[in-house]
């Protein structure tokens, strides 16, 4: 009998083209997604060097990064023009170079387009027991799938394009188990939170992640992709989930998955794809569900978390130096002071999207808070960016957009937005947003952005009290106003 | 991609844990489709404070940067690799490096000296008075006060780095081989074809 192999171990196998002695391997890639920001440098690359895409048919490409989310045909259904020359040059570059290399493209007007990262397991294009790769790190989303799936910059992108294989070296593994019940109000971006939190932002470097145990069992797709999607903050590459029925339940008939006999053959093998019992990790990481709790962020950095309950840490509580000096800088930077309610904490910007939490479930949980709700005064601007053009159209179908609009909130085109600000949509120097994304990095929102990272229900929960706020006391509300 | 065999010059004495590679270069400067250009924007946010390392006369043009633990974590963009390589850093050295910055740094003719966090601090304070020599042959950093580090290095990266290889050219030639697995793997798995749209 061969050896217990791990789920991440058996896809790696089932990728190697080539073993040198030095323990690098040549790995097959099936699936190569492509956006605007990483991949024009990577296509001039190819035209200086003559070569060409060895596997069209197993790219896609979709604009996202820099894409106003403001309309973008006119009624005559020509193109308004993008404001800034260089976003306008970069998604010039994207539509000339995927005809010019037989790429198929999901244009910026398509139903289809959006988040790279939701677009990727909503069109099928996104299959387990494949490799997947894009140039993003949060391509570790599409592992809640069951892809090994990982983000690769510009020069691999080129060498994907050219060889459909990169050089990789083995990773090590990783196990989080998180098992029990989560508690009321609690959801996957508490979860991913907690893990950050837990392990650190380095805590995951050279390892490729599975999340194991009954919460993750129980989870959503959707739910899974906001974890997978965070893996990469707790330093992870990948972050794997086994396949399961959810799985086969969520993919089956989506525009790009198998049909017919080929489907089946698809089931038949993703069936394989578990950590074999007796299978061995490198590391273990195990949390109690009951201790998980609505999370949010207070510094710049996504391992800053605590429960919305608690307070800004003290520096001087930091066990090493730097950790001290690092702490203090993030609360200079965040405007914050040691030992201030979390709770306390005004915000004048919120933000719902994001590769993390900017699909239907999301997109729900906000809703079902802000129903009948309005934003606080002190709320300068409240966005909500679906992750592609199919959840919006879905969540129109549903009145969400109704329900936004009413509470104040502007309704806005699937792209990356404010979680990076490549495009218009950013917070202003010195301003605090309420952020369903996934980094609080100094500056990522805009120059001088202050971030905190929420659940969908959580910024939901701020933009009614215009402060963070514990979403379980607004849940409470709601309850009450069903019974009475 | 040109050669790297010894670099020695002066080294900015950064040291500096958890930079992400949004601090190395904000999103702004993402929106460029070209690979070079980018130095002005790198440690744009840094730099706006006075009397950082980066602006400081005597460390300018420096080939060198030291840096603190988990350099380079966040988003993937090479736009930092490239930043650094046009500031015309060859070598950065740290405790640790996220993986996806190390593999771009690499792919950019840039070296990773992953050292312990003593020698880090050892270097630092070389660094504010005196050049670094970072020979790549030897896996050495030594100083002139007779400070002398080993380092590892994976031994295709060291290959590839001495002789200024192109990777995807020596990828390419292993083209059979691919054709091969593509082949064996149809029978295994028919269904990768995605459908057509």
């Amino acid at each position: 009998m061969s050896k217990p192999r791990t789920l991440y171990e058996k896809i790696w196998d089932a990728h190697v083209v080539e073993r040198r002695p030095d323990g690098t391997c040549l790995i097959y890639i099936d699936r190569h997604l492509i956006h605007e920001v990483t991949s024009p440098q990577a296509f001039e690359g190819l035209r200086l060097a003559g070569r060409k895409v060895r596997r069209p048919d197993l790219t896609l490409a979709v604009p996202d990064h820099n894409l106003p989310t403001t309309p973008r045909r006119d009624a005559q259904g020509q193109r308004i023009p993008i404001a800034d020359p260089q976003s306008a040059q970069q998604l010039a570059a994207l539509e000339r170079n995927a005809p010019e290399f037989g790429v198929r493209l999901i244009g910026d007007a398509d139903l289809e387009q959006g988040i790279v990262h939701v677009v990727g397991p909503e069109q099928g294009f996104t299959l387990p027991g494949t490799t997947l790769v894009c140039g993003d790190s949060h391509t570790s989303s599409h592992g809640a799938l069951g892809a090994l799936a990982f983000g690769i910059g510009t020069s691999e992108v080129e060498h994907v394009l050219a060889t459909q294989t990169l050089l990789l070296k083995q990773s090590k593994t990783m196990e989080v188990v998180v098992e029990g019940e989560l508690g009321f109000g609690v959801t996957a971006k508490d979860v991913a939170l907690a893990i950050c939190g837990r392990i650190g932002t380095a805590g995951g470097t050279g390892y490729v992640m599975e999340y194991r145990g009954s919460v993750f069992r129980d989870m959503s797709i959707e739910g899974r992709l906001t974890v997978a999607n965070m893996s990469i903050e707790a330093g992870a590459r990948s972050g794997l989930f086994a396949p399961d029925d959810k799985t086969v339940a969520y993919l089956k008939g989506r525009p790009l998955t198998p049909k017919g006999a080929a489907w089946d053959a698809a089931v038949a093998y993703w069936k394989t794809l578990h950590s074999d019992e007796g299978a061995t990790f490198d590391k273990s990481i195990v949390i109690d569900a009951a201790d998980i709790v609505p999370n949010v962020t207070w510094g710049t950095s996504p391992e800053d978390v605590v429960p919305v309950t608690g307070v800004v840490p003290d520096p001087a509580s930091f066990a090493d130096a730097s950790k001290r000096a690092a702490a203090q800088k993030s609360l200079d930077y965040m405007g914050l002071t040691a030992g201030q309610r979390m709770e306390d904490v005004a915000v004048e910007h919120i933000f719902i999207g994001s590769c993390t939490n900017s699909r239907i479930e999301d997109l729900r949980a906000a809703a079902a808070l802000l129903k009948g709700k309005h934003v606080a005064s002190g709320i300068k601007q409240a966005l909500v960016v679906p992750g592609s053009g199919l959840v919006k159209q879905q969540a129109e179908a549903e009145g969400l957009d109704r329900i936004f609009l009413a509470a104040g909130f502007e309704w806005r085109e699937p792209g990356c937005s404010a979680c990076l600000g490549m495009n218009p949509d950013k917070v202003p120097a010195g301003e605090r947003c309420a952020s369903t994304s996934n980094r609080n990095f100094m500056g990522r929102q805009g120059p001088g952005s202050r971030t905190h990272l929420v659940s969908p229900a959580m910024a939901a929960a701020a933009a009614i009290t215009g402060h963070l706020t514990d979403v379980r006391e607004l849940l409470n509300e709601k309850r009450g106003e069903v019974v009475a | 991609m040109e050669k790297l065999t010894v670099v020695e010059g002066r080294a900015y004495p950064f040291g500096m844990k958890n930079v992400d590679t949004d601090i190395v270069i904000p999103a702004h400067w993402l929106k460029t489709i070209s690979r070079t250009g980018l130095g002005k924007g790198a440690f744009e946010v840094l730099r706006k404070e006075p009397g950082n390392v980066f602006d400081a006369p005597e460390y300018a043009g420096s080939p060198i940067l030291i840096a603190g633990d988990n350099f380079g974590c966040g988003s993937s963009r090479e736009h930092a690799a490239w930043a650094l390589a046009d500031l015309g850093i060859k070598v950065v050295i740290a405790p640790s490096f996220s993986d996806i910055f190390s593999g771009n740094a690499f792919k950019n003719g840039i070296l990773t000296v992953v050292l312990p966090q003593e020698a880090i601090d050892r270097l630092m304070e070389v660094a504010r008075t005196d050049p670094i020599h970072v020979d790549l042959e030897q896996q050495t950093v030594t100083t002139r006060f007779q400070d002398r580090f080993a380092f590892e290095i994976d031994p295709f990266r060291k290959h590839c780095l001495l002789g200024g290889l192109d990777e995807i050219g020596l990828t390419l030639g292993q083209a059979d081989a691919i054709g091969q697995f593509e082949a064996k793997d149809a029978g295994v798995r028919p269904w990768l074809v995605p459908a057509v749209a």
